[in-house]
Formats: structure tokens, C-alpha cells, sequence
């Protein structure tokens, strides 16, 4: 992935609370076997409603989206991550987020930002009055400021995430550093396989 | 002190833990299926990696299948296209596939504990929040995004970080009529659809102690639900004796060799938890959802709520948002609200015994006219079994569509779906907006009470159709 410093753009506050993986992005688009062009179908049976914040051409081109509490519950659909970054989030602020969409979020360089309902409010309150209004994202300093109201929150950001996504580690490539300690594990388990248990037609063969 | 399940667990899978990274966990089995796998096989191929264990890999087809008879081609191209690209990934790397209409093929989260695949204190993981499933078992399983699925087909491992533990406890026997479901429903009501964020659910108590090993799946099922990724219930004879004779189980002496070591897969009596959540089951009752999310929970014997029910603002404006997404009016009784539609089935509610329960009710009566009911088994074996038993000709008989198997309604995929306004009494897991459909309206409920409600097109429990 690419590495994530700085995001400076405006926002757009959604101001709903649990919005799940289905609304972000509906199990339609799941069919498909690529991973680009997932923009389209973001939110889009709200985006079909002509009142939807995203349909407000003032909030054309922002990069954070604002949200209610549990953002991204429910289906593990990494499909949500993408249709967001597709669309062009490149940081998504919430009281609180679903584990799994946090999760894959990390590995795509989607920032996650958790800051208090209260913080979620003003920005909330700042975006409605002024839509062109500057949000910075700092992934170093793990804060979020508004310079044009001199605000400025802090977010929770374990060490490990917030190296991973300054330097734009591939996962695969740090755990694969570990092949020795893996080959080891595996000559120790006693954990059972499926060798042998299915035919080259997957029938049961044992 | 002792350990929790789960820290045994998670101890037992530590491949490392080097200093200033996530800590390393092995994953005994990865399941694949067609949704969730196209792009990691992509990546693989990208970047010249090779599937580490495909012995520890098992695919299936479920997602997008028709439910239609297996005679009939996949009508949607995009949809014949992944099941393909299945297929032909399974095929590069050397992975068992069930493609659609093979013996073993059914949703994912059924065939592997009915194959005998999903063992106690595995870990086990597929591109699917649903696997909670299999954490009924004693197994610590969880779902993964895309990106997951690729780093565990190259590496066999997962960064992780511990979870917390959560112990949600329910205490004395179930009332009578008061199925796994309820008890589901009635965990993420009490939990939020939040509760459980960054929690191993372990669900202990004589309610769950009493469950058959299906139940526990329905319970464990839902853990997602109160956002929880893993849900899981300590091994017991319940759990043995639903292994013992299947296929991926030991044979034999080996078999209860196997059982004594699974026997010590329990929390220790002096470990402690994070959080101990606490639930009568005295005080449950056949239960369903009203709203968009899966907390949105109400008795049978209740009505829709009101906004002004709701403490916090959050909620409220939920509530409200919902209602009209629902087009329910508050204070109705929920019995008078009419169905157009009835799915039996899901990863939650489509094995053997969730097909006994509707059939039971259903036997002798008819689906009424309003309603379209479909009942659609997990799997294959699944579906034989039943056939065995002569339920397929009680649904039939009584006015039910009898289908092939697969996630079907469950989340429309396939072209099994609600049109805009249709309201359906689903034994699925989620009543998300447009979840079985565009504009469809989902209440979530027992297989039990899905085939009453069927039968009476209005909302009704088991005893209003056998009195």
C-alpha cells in the first residue's frame, strides 16, 4: 500500500449512526472479481435519494467523511474499503468503528480516526456551516485539527498501525520475515489437516 | 491464575510475538468462497506467491448460487463469472473446491462442521463475518477481509491483536418455546450492535450449556452482530458426540483420543474475564427484529416501539429512520403486522434441526395465500438429510418452495430477493436496509416462528398454529 502522512481536504458529515458494510456498499457489487471501480456503487441506494450529503455539489471532492458511531459493522466485505477510497475518503472519523472494517481499512491506508461524540459533533457543526472548511489528518501526530476554528483532537492509534501505514508496509512481506518461526510452528502442531480427506473431486476419500 | 478459553487458545496458535510488532497466530483452516477470494488469488499471482498450506484450504461455492434446480443454468453472467474464477483459482493452487450441485457444497459455515473440518481449539478463519459460526465448537474463528484472506493463503498466519474477553452468561433454562434464536436476538438487544467491539465472546450458562450443537452455531453465529469477531462455547459431550463418526474426525480409538484432549478446551473455573455480561433466561421469550439493526429487538407478544422509548439521542433518531425505512406505525401489535415473504435458511438457520422445528409446524397446514415461503438448506447433506426424513414433502405439501442451497435471501446475491416494500420474516442475521433486496423489509426471526407467520401471513408463534 501507499504510505499515509498527511491528509489535508474537506469533510462531509454524514451524521448517521450505524452505517454497516450494506449501506456503504450493497451486496450487488460484490459480484465483481476486480478491485477498482467500487466507487460507484458507494452508498448507493442513499445516493439515489436526491437530499443525500453526497448528492450536495458543496461537498463535491472532500476526502474525510464525518460519521455517527459503528461505522463499517457488519459484513467483513473489504469491498467497503475500496468503494470509499475509490470515491476518493481518504480518512473516515467516527465515534466508533465495526473491528473487521477497521481492520481491512489498515491494510488499504484508509485512516481511522475514533474521537469522542463530542469532538464528532463539532466537526459536524463546522462542516454544516462551512463547507469548504479545512480538516488535517495526521497520521504522525495521530490528531485531527480544524486550524480555521484553532481545534485540534487527538485519536488513538496503536504503534504498530501507525507505522504500517507511514512507511506503506505490505503485511505479507513482514510476516513472511517470520517463514523460519512458521516453518518451525508448523513441524510442532499436532493441529489436524486435510490431507487425504477428499479425492482430486473433493468426495470423500478417508 | 487461569486461563480463559480463548487465551488458551490464542497461546497455542503463537507462532512469535517480536517486540514492537502484532503478534503472529497460526490459522489451522482457512475457507474460501466465491465473494471474498477473487482479488486475493489475484494478488498471489502479482506477486509470484504460492498458497502456503492448500491442505489447510477448503472452498465452496455459496454466496451467489441460484437456488433453483441444479438442471437450470447461472442466468446472471457476473455472477457465473465468479463462481468460475473459483473454480480456476482452486485449480492453480492445488485447493479442494465444492463448486455448485457437488455432494459437499453448501454455505460455507455449514459444511465444515458437518463435514467434521471445524475441530475444537482451532483457529480458523474465512472471508466471511459469519464465522463466529464455528467458534460453537470451541474453536477460536473469526471473519476477514480480502486483504486477510490473501496474507493467510501466503503465510498461513495472522497479525493479530488480543482481543479482550467478554463472558456472556445465560443463567437457568430457557422457557419453553424459546428457541437458539431468541437467545441470539435476545445477547445482541442486551449487547448493542457495539457491545461486543474488541471482544471474544465466550457464551456459557445452562441456556447455552442446554443448546445442541447447532443452536450454539445459531448463537455464536450472531456474534457479529453485538460486534463481536468471534463468539465461542467451551467443549463438552454435546460437542463430542456431534463430532464423533464424521468424515474430517478421527476414526476409532484415535477419535476419543482426541475427545480427552478436546475435553480440556474449557475456561479454567478461576480465570476471569474482561466483562461479565449477565441475562435471566427466564426472561426471554420468542423475539424478533422491528428495525435496521440487528439490536432492534421485541417480543412477539409486543409491540413496535416508539422513538420516545430510546434514552440516548443516537438511538432515537435510529429508531426513527428506521421506522420509516420500515413503514411500521409505533404501538402496533406486532402480531397484526402481515408478511409478504418467508425465507427459511441462512448460515444461522438452515441446518437439520431448524428444518425440523419449521417442519414441525408446519405439517398439515397451509402457507397463506399473501405469502411467498422459501425454504432453502444450508447444503447439500443438509438437504439429502431432509429429504430422508420426509420434510421436504411437508414443506411442499403445505405450500412451501422446497430450494437448492446456498446464502440465497440471506443477502440476495443470487436472484433470490424482496422487491422494494415486500417485508419478509427472514431466519437470517441481518435486517440491514436493502440487505435481502432494494427497499426490502427485514425482520429477523426463529425458524419456528417463521413458519407459523408463514402459515397465519401475519406474525405468529409455534402455539397459535399447533393449539
Amino acid at each position: 500500500m501507499k504510505a499515509v502522512h498527511v491528509i489535508e481536504g474537506r469533510g462531509v458529515p454524514l451524521e448517521r449512526s450505524d452505517v454497516d458494510t450494506d449501506q456503504i456498499i450493497p451486496s450487488d457489487w460484490l459480484k465483481r472479481v476486480e478491485r477498482t471501480g467500487f466507487g460507484r456503487g458507494l452508498f448507493s441506494e442513499w445516493r439515489d435519494e436526491p437530499s443525500f450529503i453526497l448528492n450536495n455539489p458543496d461537498y463535491a471532492g472532500a476526502t474525510v467523511l464525518v460519521s455517527g458511531p459503528r461505522f463499517g459493522t457488519g459484513s467483513s466485505r473489504e469491498h467497503a474499503v475500496w468503494a470509499l477510497m475509490d470515491y476518493g475518503f481518504e480518512a473516515i472519523i467516527a465515534p466508533s468503528f465495526g473491528d473487521i472494517f477497521k481492520n481491512n481499512s489498515s491494510k488499504q491506508g484508509l485512516v481511522i480516526a475514533q474521537l469522542a461524540p463530542a469532538d464528532v459533533d463539532d466537526l459536524n457543526g463546522f462542516l454544516r456551516d462551512d463547507p469548504a472548511t479545512l480538516i488535517i489528518v495526521d497520521v504522525e501526530k495521530a490528531s485531527v485539527e480544524v486550524p480555521a476554528h484553532n481545534w485540534q483532537r487527538t485519536f488513538a492509534l496503536d504503534p504498530i498501525t501507525r507505522e504500517r501505514l507511514l512507511n506503506g508496509w505490505d503485511d505479507i512481506g513482514l510476516s513472511l520475515r517470520h517463514e523460519g518461526e512458521i516453518t518451525a510452528f508448523e513441524s510442532r502442531t499436532s493441529s489436524p489437516t486435510l490431507r487425504g480427506l477428499f479425492d482430486a473431486n473433493g468426495h470423500v476419500a478417508r | 491464575m487461569g486461563q480463559t478459553l480463548y487465551e488458551k487458545i490464542w497461546q497455542s496458535h503463537l507462532v512469535t510475538a517480536p517486540e514492537g510488532e502484532a503478534a503472529l497466530l497460526y490459522i489451522d483452516l482457512h475457507l474460501v468462497h466465491e465473494v471474498t477470494s477473487p482479488q486475493a488469488f489475484d494478488g498471489l499471482r502479482i506477486n509470484g506467491r504460492r498458497v502456503r498450506r492448500p491442505d489447510r484450504t477448503l472452498a465452496t461455492a455459496d454466496h451467489n448460487v441460484p437456488t433453483t434446480p441444479l438442471s437450470e443454468p447461472v442466468t446472471d453472467p457476473i455472477s457465473r463469472r465468479q463462481l468460475e474464477a473459483l473454480e480456476e483459482n482452486c485449480a492453480e493452487f492445488g485447493i479442494t473446491v465444492f463448486p455448485r450441485g457437488h455432494e459437499n457444497q453448501g454455505i460455507v459455515h455449514v459444511i465444515g462442521p458437518e463435514l467434521g473440518v471445524t475441530q475444537p481449539g482451532m483457529t480458523i478463519v474465512c472471508g466471511d463475518s459469519h464465522t463466529s459460526t464455528h467458534g460453537a465448537f470451541g474453536s477460536l474463528a473469526f471473519g476477514i477481509g480480502t486483504s486477510e484472506v490473501e496474507h493467510v493463503l501466503a503465510t498461513q498466519t495472522l497479525p493479530q491483536q488480543k482481543a479482550k474477553t467478554m463472558a456472556v452468561v445465560v443463567d437457568g433454562p430457557a422457557p419453553a418455546g424459546v428457541t437458539a434464536k431468541d437467545i441470539a436476538l435476545a445477547i445482541v438487544k442486551t449487547l448493542g450492535t457495539g457491545g461486543g467491539a474488541g471482544s471474544v465472546i465466550e457464551y456459557r450458562g445452562q441456556a447455552i450449556r442446554d443448546l445442541s450443537m447447532e443452536g450454539r452455531m445459531t448463537v455464536c453465529n450472531m456474534s457479529i452482530e453485538a460486534g463481536a469477531r468471534a463468539g465461542l462455547v467451551a467443549v463438552d459431550e454435546t460437542t463430542i458426540d456431534y463430532l464423533r463418526g464424521r468424515p474430517g474426525v478421527p476414526q476409532g480409538d484415535d477419535f476419543e483420543a482426541a475427545a480427552a484432549q478436546w475435553r480440556t478446551l474449557v475456561s479454567d473455573d478461576d480465570a476471569t474475564f474482561d466483562t461479565v455480561i449477565t441475562i435471566n433466561a427466564a426472561d426471554l421469550a420468542p423475539f424478533l427484529t422491528w428495525g435496521t439493526n440487528p439490536a432492534q429487538v421485541v417480543a412477539l407478544n409486543g409491540a413496535v416501539p416508539s422513538p420516545e422509548d430510546f434514552a440516548d439521542e443516537d438511538s432515537r433518531a435510529a429508531a426513527e429512520r428506521s421506522l420509516t425505512y420500515m413503514g411500521l406505525t409505533p404501538g402496533t401489535p406486532i402480531r397484526d403486522i402481515p408478511v409478504d415473504v418467508v425465507f427459511i435458511g441462512s448460515c444461522t438457520n438452515s441446518r437439520i434441526e431448524d428444518l425440523r422445528a419449521a417442519a414441525a409446524v408446519a405439517t398439515g397446514q397451509q402457507v397463506a395465500s399473501s405469502v411467498r415461503a422459501l425454504v432453502v438448506p444450508g447444503s447439500h447433506r443438509v438437504k439429502a438429510q431432509a429429504e430422508a426424513e420426509g420434510l421436504d414433502r411437508i414443506f411442499t405439501a403445505a405450500g412451501f418452495e422446497w430450494r437448492e442451497p446456498g446464502c440465497s435471501m440471506c443477502l440476495g446475491m443470487n436472484p433470490d430477493q424482496l422487491t422494494a416494500g415486500q417485508r419478509s420474516a427472514s431466519t437470517s442475521n441481518r435486517n440491514f436496509e436493502g440487505r435481502q433486496g432494494r427497499g426490502g423489509r427485514t425482520h429477523l426471526v426463529s425458524p419456528a416462528v417463521a413458519a407459523a407467520t408463514a402459515i397465519h401471513g401475519r406474525f405468529a408463534t409455534p402455539d397459535e398454529v399447533l393449539a
